[in-house]
């Protein structure tokens, strides 16, 4: 078995699945436990507008931006940078219209009609590029920075570490960087993203799922209450 | 571990004379109480953290993203710009008894050994982060973009260290002499009756003691009593100002609640129960808290979860009365004609939801209102609440983060400071005469006193 058939074979399934179950233990380990009803009077209602937190939180309150400013902006630009090229890119989109047919033996084209909408190479590169950039950023920003320095640990420096190695090693597919063949490449692309999948739920990396939760609840706490969110 | 509590002892001597109340400074300090090994402290206090821990709380430990963000939003972190100060820092030893005690991988944690056990040390060194230098004021819960309720966790983590007895030396003082007297700062039953008979003869007031039914239940903080006893006055007069059926009771008089700041679970319900049952016991309708933040909190928030049902009265903070006696009309107050700035009590404002009630009473007194900036849920917090004015090491700190408060209100360029909570006033009050400013900040209750229209009643 080739490497490339390795990632594209037991690799990705096992991934796929330590990925899906181990998502599934972390949140449903938090979210079965129990809550105690709230007995005090609420000052309103419709604690459930609260949920609007959740959109709310996405930006700081005008109070706080100039601390937080470049952390925000870093964030944005790698998440967003990230999130495109995963979804948008060509390849990508070929490769999981492939995961579909094997799995449901249909796509979304067959199933709809629907073509997934795409972004021009060029576009995916230079997102890449940016979000390559902003994550170098906050490296920097956490080694720099008295504070992320000293309550960070080896969650945060390898989460960061698998969340680069798969836009690094894409670009470095892409681009048939450094002498070897297209297929290694390939494999070592996938296999970054396998180890991505595979860190995701043990790490910060779950924040992805579970920051609606957070943020929903504390919403609604704080609604009940007329609380400031 | 350094020295414990001896098991009998004296009560340290309380201190009235000084611009805060407090224990007398103690000579040698007691910051660890009863006895115990290292091991079981911590067991106890990991044990205690995790006990109530709801999905809320294991929701919150989950998400953080070390992002630090929080730091800017503490008045600790900003006034020293050291970095322990982090809030999400003070549950470090917390997160990492989560992560390998409780969470939903904690046999990985475990088998692997991926977090250390928490020692006894450790926690040690925390009681300076989670008491005298956090307020529980939840500024870092407004800021937090993953929306953990950082305050709600530092709460929890001080149950936990009550248990492990590691309450810095005044919170463990004046919460043994409330379990000792019925009052952490002396205000015992008879106390308030003797108070309050001076101040009806002195101030020439009707204050209503211990009438079996009654509308409203009213009640007092322990500060108020023992420093500001003119705000009993201010009480009284504003009640039968507006007409109403009120009454204190000797069973249920003191809101202050230290329980909550130190902790002591078992000590919030005792206190929590006492007001609840007076109140109950005289039919109140409504339960009127005095300018006491935290008193807020542990009644109107807390205490029917206390009481294990919905309470059969309303529960309001007295800025909130005196904003529904505005709207009924029912009170007549004479303009003051001045410049004022609202310095907003945390656990009122932010976390309470009372915001536009205080202000609206500055209103019906025809101040211009200078809002300082931030202000209302985002204002900064003046540095004592959640016990920390009281804890005398923490004094040079404090002092520190109190500059932030005094810009602040010295930018607004109003004449009169105005809060709501006996607690920020003598937190205001200490920082005056430390840094010789020129500014008093004035309690809400008593500027309304103090402008009662009493000429055709």
């Amino acid at each position: 078995m080739s490497l490339l058939d390795f990632a594209r074979g037991p690799a990705l399934q096992w991934s796929i699945v330590i990925f899906v179950v181990g998502v599934l233990w972390r949140l449903l380990g938090v979210l079965l436990l129990r809550t105690r009803k709230d007995l005090s009077e609420p000052r309103r209602d419709a604690a459930w507008k609260g949920l609007r937190l959740i959109a709310l939180r996405s930006w700081p309150r005008k109070e706080f931006l100039g601390g937080t400013a470049f952390g925000e902006v870093m964030g944005y630009a790698f998440h967003i940078g990230f999130l495109l090229t995963l979804f948008f890119y060509v390849p990508h989109v070929l490769f999981f219209a492939d995961i579909a047919r094997g799995l449901f033996g249909t796509d979304l084209h067959g199933l709809t009609g629907l073509n997934w909408p795409t972004m021009p190479n060029g576009v995916v590169t230079l997102l890449s590029a940016i979000s390559i950039a902003a994550l170098v950023a906050v490296l920097i920003h956490r080694i720099v920075s008295p504070v992320k320095r000293l309550i960070s640990n080896f969650d945060d420096y390898f989460s960061w570490l698998v969340t680069i190695a798969p836009l690094a090693t894409g670009m470095a597919a892409f681009a048939h960087l450094g002498g070897w063949p297209y297929e290694r490449l390939l494999a070592v692309h996938l296999l970054s993203a396998e180890l991505l999948l595979v860190w995701f739920p043990f790490g910060k990396l779950m924040h992805a799922f579970t920051i609606f939760v957070a943020r929903g609840s504390t919403g609604m706490l704080f609604e009940r209450k007329g609380a400031s969110l | 571990m350094t020295e414990t509590t001896p098991t009998t002892r004296e009560p340290d001597p309380l201190e009235f004379d000084q611009p805060r109340v407090s224990i007398r400074k103690p000579e040698h300090r007691f910051d660890t109480q009863g006895e115990a090994s290292d091991a079981v402290r911590v067991e106890r206090a990991m044990n205690s953290f995790v006990r109530d821990f709801g999905r809320t709380a294991a929701v919150y430990m989950e998400s953080c993203i070390h992002c630090g963000m929080c730091a800017e939003a503490c008045h600790f972190y900003e006034a020293t710009q050291d970095p322990k100060y982090t809030p999400i820092w003070k549950l470090e030893p917390f997160k990492q008894a989560y992560k390998r005690e409780y969470g939903p991988f904690a046999f990985v944690y475990r088998a692997l050994n991926l977090k250390p056990k928490v020692t006894a040390d450790e926690l040690q060194q925390w009681q300076h982060l989670l008491y005298d230098s956090c307020t529980v004021c939840g500024r870092c819960s407004l800021m937090c973009p993953m929306g953990i309720d950082i305050a709600s966790l530092v709460s929890q983590a001080r149950h936990g260290m009550f248990k492990a007895g590691l309450v810095p030396h005044e919170l463990a003082a004046v919460t043994e002499r409330a379990r000792r007297e019925g009052s952490p700062l002396g205000a015992t039953p008879k106390v308030f009756a003797d108070r309050c008979e001076w101040l009806s003869d002195e101030h020439e007031v009707e204050i209503t003691i211990d009438k079996p039914q009654a509308d409203v239940l009213c009640a007092m903080s322990s500060i108020e009593i023992m420093k500001y006893p003119e705000s009993v006055v201010a009480t009284a007069r504003i009640m039968q100002h507006v007409g109403a059926d009120w009454t204190f009771r000797l069973d249920g008089y003191e809101a202050t609640n230290f329980g909550l700041l130190t902790g002591d679970a078992a000590a919030q319900k005792d206190l929590t129960l006492k007001i609840i049952h007076a109140a109950v016991a005289c039919g109140a309708k409504v339960v009127v808290l005095p300018e006491c933040g935290h008193a807020y909190t542990a009644l109107r928030w807390m205490g029917a979860n206390m009481y294990g049902k919905p309470l059969p009265f309303r529960v309001m903070h007295i800025a909130e009365f005196l904003a529904e006696q505005v709207r009924a009309g029912k009170l007549r107050l004479r303009k003051v004609g001045k410049t004022a700035t609202f310095h907003d009590p945390c656990q009122l404002v932010r976390r309470g939801g009372a915001i536009e009630a205080p202000r609206e009473v500055l209103q019906a007194l025809g101040v211009e209102l200078r809002e300082m900036y931030p202000t209302k849920g985002a204002n900064w917090c003046c540095g004592g609440g959640g016990g920390v004015v009281a804890i005398h090491r923490a004094d040079e700190l404090r002092h520190k983060v109190f500059k932030i408060k005094m810009e602040q209100i010295d930018e607004t360029g109003a004449e009169l400071p105005v809060t709501s909570c006996a607690n920020c006033r003598q937190t205001f009050d200490d920082g005056q005469a430390h840094f010789k400013w020129d500014k008093t900040m004035h309690s809400l209750l008593e500027l309304v006193a103090d402008n009662l229209v009493e000429d055709d009643r």
